[in-house]
């Protein structure tokens, strides 16, 4: 066997260790062995997700065999869930394969509890009514569940997860936490020691931009009553006062200097999306609440006192122009600062576990630790339950979505006007409404070949009652979607169900390894001009 | 279920799009068994690339009704490839990818031809190029895509009033990913900007510069390559670093420790001197899988009409919950590569081997070392030797005659380009006309070219 590390090198310089550890314990159901349930565990066992259980009740077909790579010739007439699972246990041996030969839908009818057992739930190719159904099982037994579904040059990905909290959202840009507006005391007394006029050249162009700020800020606040600039043309000025002391051109560590001078002007204390997380209601914790509220109420504790309004530090700092003295000394004074704030934090967090009756060692100093650097990025996801959304979903959310300029593609008729809509908007309301016409005829509107006249004024029938349902009176989708949508007669094809079950897989790890940002709302797909759109109707 | 289902066929789902007419089409569009039978036995794809995305978009393509591929990469399969390049298992490592990858879906996908070439991409000629419909790039690396995109712009053809005709270009998709992010996009030379004419959205890779490395480093890849671009040829003078060499990788880890120690610099591991030393992407499964998808996708709907395409970039970024957007570039009308080519104005009597000088002064070229080709024959080779003394007795023949004495048209040259003071090897498009032909005029021309 291949030294795991080694097979996973690329994969682990993304979620680390950790991540690949929370895959490993994972346990998923996927429901339906179609292209897009089959590519969406493929992804996930090239992985190493931990286990995997295929639900499926049906047998290959010819079909089959046009549409799913994991299926061949030897496969016509076996069970799919079956076939599907060899094949994929052939792709990673340390990942443990099953399978259960029967109809998702039978599962979730007859035996709810089979679902409690795993970590996360993917479903695909379900209708709504089951869809419904699923996601109340789910929630009650806390696991967590991903629609995915491909219907001929559309399809969907929507999570459904109470709540789900992430620590390392680790995103791409983010502000770093330099406290240049807000120094505390040893970090001004370490700039004070560094002399900005300092007569040796090469002395001078390798003093740390975080020191020049620091210094040139507090000459700034001595001759502006005590405030940092503000104004657009304050702002210039301090620029100005930074260029005049470079000593030549070539001086990058001042170059840099004002190119960073945005974060010495921005406003300091916390953002607003950490305000909204410490003024949850949850961060009032009890003996229920989740290690991340216990944490989050500690946060809010030492924001308030001795966090000065401002989290704790972050404590790494970015590369700069710098001697290497001075660095590897700034390098240190941060983490210093970071590791003093931690353990204030961490004294809170036991405190907090002593009074809310749980057990003071029952979060790891790792956690915390990991909390801490993190803690201006906290993340809070909560899904509002399928039933809810479908049965209210907020009018002015769509209505909006339904005249987004960036996707205005394709014209509809409202109240005999001509408007130009979003097709992925058309696609969120033409899914639900096959699912309704199925209901009403036994078969997908253009399923089979001929009538396909009569399946489109079908279909055009169950879309303006929809959309009645709904509350968007008046409003009709254009005749060539609809069309469109018949001619897709629930076809399967796999290049979108490859990406669909991309998509499915990538928030599965997300989710599953707690870090970055799970999707928020219902991804439509949109395979006519790629322009597809994240639907979020709360 | 009232109504019977037709005869049971592989192609129940794809033929819901080839066989039906739509609305939402290209408006060649022609639905019909034909067109299904033209995907299976005439259009011929290539995919450039074994790796992460080729072997998606192998599968991909294999069941998206093409028959006919052809698979083209230099490497061979390694440990690391195996959480995300799904055709191979840890008993393939060593094998060539591309023979692997056309194996297993052959083995998988009956009916489907693959013919796998396991060579550098700049071994194979023009004429094996020109041999496709659609070529899908799986690459990781900008000057592979370059390459391929300035061969697949040579075919394109203008008219005399400098239109490209339409049914000389060879379409392309490209994809592209790192960690939970990648794009994909489509290029049709002559109609939608191709590679060259948005170079600039692959700026290049940042490097240290030298002092920082020697004299203050600050973090633990300053030692690293320190170690590597420094400390290496100190030490082992005219021997070449080979990052494959885990000897050679375990002393420039060694290296880099003492020197962060030296300097009191923490994170040196062996998993980060990797990581810079051979500039190390991070890759997945899913994040291919999706790319490589909407390009079989986009490959599938140019061929057959059967909807409408991608115009003309796709990004796809799923960090911080799902962002997806499609970006409309435009065609730079002066792009050397896909544009109508550079003007070469000359007399009759100017020799191969002064023209070739030439193009070492042009402006627009700055190309030197050339080796021209004039439809598809070798006028004057570099490389390999055996080449270059064949065609050496040409340099003192003059262009025009070497030409056939017709007045204006396409060369194409090959050579060292040398821009900003870096070199590079590239392909360009060059129009020469030839000055003073009795008889010949921008007139004349527009009705006999
Ligand atoms: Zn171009």
């Amino acid at each position: 066997m291949a030294e795991p590390k080694t097979k996973y090198d690329r994969q682990l310089r993304i979620w680390g260790e950790q991540g690949q550890a929370a895959l490993e314990k994972a346990s998923i159901c996927l429901l339906n062995c179609g292209p897009t349930g089959s590519e969406t565990l493929k992804n996930l066992v090239l992985g190493g997700v931990g286990s995997i259980t295929i639900v499926d009740g049906s047998k290959v077909e010819p079909g089959d065999l046009g549409n799913n790579f994991m299926v061949d010739e030897s496969s016509l007439e076996q069970s799919k869930a079956k076939c599907v699972c060899s094949f994929l246990q052939e792709l990673n041996d340390a990942v443990k394969a099953k399978f259960i030969e029967e109809y998702p839908e039978a599962l979730i009818n007859t035996n709810p509890s089979f679902f409690s057992q795993f970590t996360l739930v993917v479903a695909t190719q379900l209708v709504e009514e089951s869809m419904v159904k699923l996601d109340r099982i789910c929630r009650e037994a806390n696991v967590m569940l991903i629609f995915a579904r491909s219907y001929g040059l559309t399809g969907l990905v929507r999570i459904s997860v109470k709540e789900h909290t992430v620590i390392e959202s680790k995103p791409d840009h983010f502000l770093d936490d330099l406290r240049l507006n807000n120094p505390w005391p040893e970090l001004r007394e370490f700039a004070e020691a560094i002399d900005l006029n300092v007569q040796d050249p090469v002395a001078h162009k390798h003093i740390p931009y975080v020191v020049i700020l620091v210094n040139m800020a507090d000459e700034w606040r001595k001759s502006h009553g005590g405030t940092l600039p503000s104004t657009r043309e304050e702002k210039r000025e301090f620029k100005e006062l930074l260029k005049a002391r470079m000593v030549s051109m070539d001086e990058d560590n001042y170059k840099e200097a004002i190119d960073a001078s945005f974060k010495l002007f921005a406003t300091p204390g916390i953002g607003s999306d950490l305000l909204q997380i410490i003024n949850d209601s949850c961060a009032e914790v009890g003996s229920s609440s989740s290690d991340f509220w216990v944490m989050v109420a500690a946060l809010k504790e030492f924001i308030a006192n001795e966090g000065g309004r401002e989290a704790p530090l972050e404590g790494s700092i970015p590369d700069m122009t710098s001697s290497t003295e001075h660095y590897v000394n700034l390098q240190k004074l941060y983490q210093a600062k970071s590791e003093a704030d931690f353990l204030v934090i961490e004294q809170r967090v036991r405190n907090i576990l002593k009074k809310i009756g749980k057990d003071p060692d029952s979060i790891t100093k790792a956690t915390i630790k990991s909390f801490c650097k993190n803690a201006r990025k906290l993340k809070v996801c909560r899904y509002r339950p399928v039933e809810d959304e479908y049965n209210n979903p907020s009018l002015p959310e769509l209505q909006k979505y339904l005249t987004d300029e960036d996707y205005r593609s394709i014209s509809i008729d409202c109240c005999q006007e001509k408007h130009l809509v979003s097709i992925a908007v058309g696609f969120y309301i033409l899914l639900r409404a096959v699912d309704r016409y199925a209901a009403n005829f036994n078969s997908f509107p253009g399923q089979f070949d001929g009538g396909m006249d009569e399946d489109i004024s079908r279909l055009k029938t169950t879309a303006v009652s929809l959309l009645n349902d709904l509350g968007c009176n008046g409003l009709t989708l254009t005749e060539d979607l609809i069309n469109e949508m018949c001619r897709f007669g629930a076809a399967e094809l796999h290049a979108v169900a490859a990406i669909i079950g991309g998509i499915a897989s990538q928030e599965v790890i997300k989710l599953i390894t707690k870090q970055f940002v799970p999707l928020s709302g219902t991804y439509i797909f949109n395979g006519i001009d790629q322009k597809s759109q994240l639907l979020t109707l709360y | 279920m009232a109504e019977a289902a037709s005869t049971p066929s592989k192609s129940r789902d794809l033929d819901k799009l080839l066989l039906r007419p739509g609305n939402l089409v290209d408006p060649n569009f022609e639905p019909g068994t034909e067109l299904r039978l033209a995907l299976q036995e005439q259009v011929k794809v290539l995919v450039v690339g074994a790796g992460g995305l080729g072997c998606e978009l192998l599968k991909d393509l294999a069941l998206s009704g093409f028959k006919n591929l052809e698979v083209i990469d230099m490497d061979r399969i390694e440990v690391t490839n195996l959480n995300r390049q799904f055709l191979f298992r840890l008993e393939d490592v060593g094998k060539p990818k591309a023979e692997v990858a056309a194996k297993r879906v052959m083995e998988r996908v009956k009916g489907v031809n693959i013919v796998p070439h396991f060579c550098r991409i700049e071994e194979k000629d023009n004429e094996f190029y020109s041999d496709f419909h659609i070529i899908a790039l799986g690459l990781d690396s900008i000057e592979a895509r370059s390459y391929i995109n300035a061969v697949a712009c040579s075919f394109l053809e203008y008219d005399s009033d400098d239109n490209p005709r339409e049914e000389t270009a060879t379409p392309m998709v490209d994809g592209g990913t790192e960690g939970f992010k990648g794009h994909a996009r489509v290029i049709k030379p002559g109609f939608t900007p191709c590679f060259e004419c948005t170079i600039w959205l692959f700026p290049p890779q940042v490097k240290f510069p030298l002092c920082t490395l020697a004299e203050t480093p600050r973090n633990a890849p300053h030692c690293i390559e320190y170690a590597h671009l420094i400390k290496w040829n100190e030490v082992h003078g005219g021997k070449a670093f080979d990052p494959d060499n885990s000897d050679h990788m375990k002393w420039v880890y060694d290296e880099a420790v003492k020197r962060a120690e030296l300097f009191g610099i923490p994170g040196v591991t062996y998993s980060l001197t990797q990581g810079v030393v051979k500039n190390i992407i991070p890759a997945i499964a899913s994040t291919n899988a999706i790319i490589s998808a909407a390009c079989a996708l986009e490959t599938l709907k140019i061929v057959s009409g059967c909807s409408k395409t991608l115009s003309n970039y796709l990004t796809y970024n799923g960090v911080e919950g799902l962002h997806t957007k499609v970006t409309e570039f435009v065609r730079d009308k002066d792009c050397l590569v896909c544009g109508p080519g550079v003007l070469v104005e000359l007399d009759t009597t100017v020799t191969l081997q002064k023209f070739i000088d030439m193009l070492e002064e042009h402006p627009k070229l700055l190309m030197s070392k050339a080796s021209i080709r004039y439809r598809g024959k070798n006028l004057y080779m570099q490389a390999p030797p055996v080449l270059e003394e064949m065609t050496r007795s040409n340099l003192s023949l003059p262009l025009y005659d070497l030409m056939d004495k017709v007045p204006k048209d396409i060369l194409h040259a090959t050579g060292t380009i040398n821009k900003d003071n870096k070199k590079s090897s590239g392909l360009r498009k060059l129009r020469v006309v030839f000055k003073g032909i009795d008889g010949v005029t921008d007139m004349d021309m527009a009705g006999g070219a």
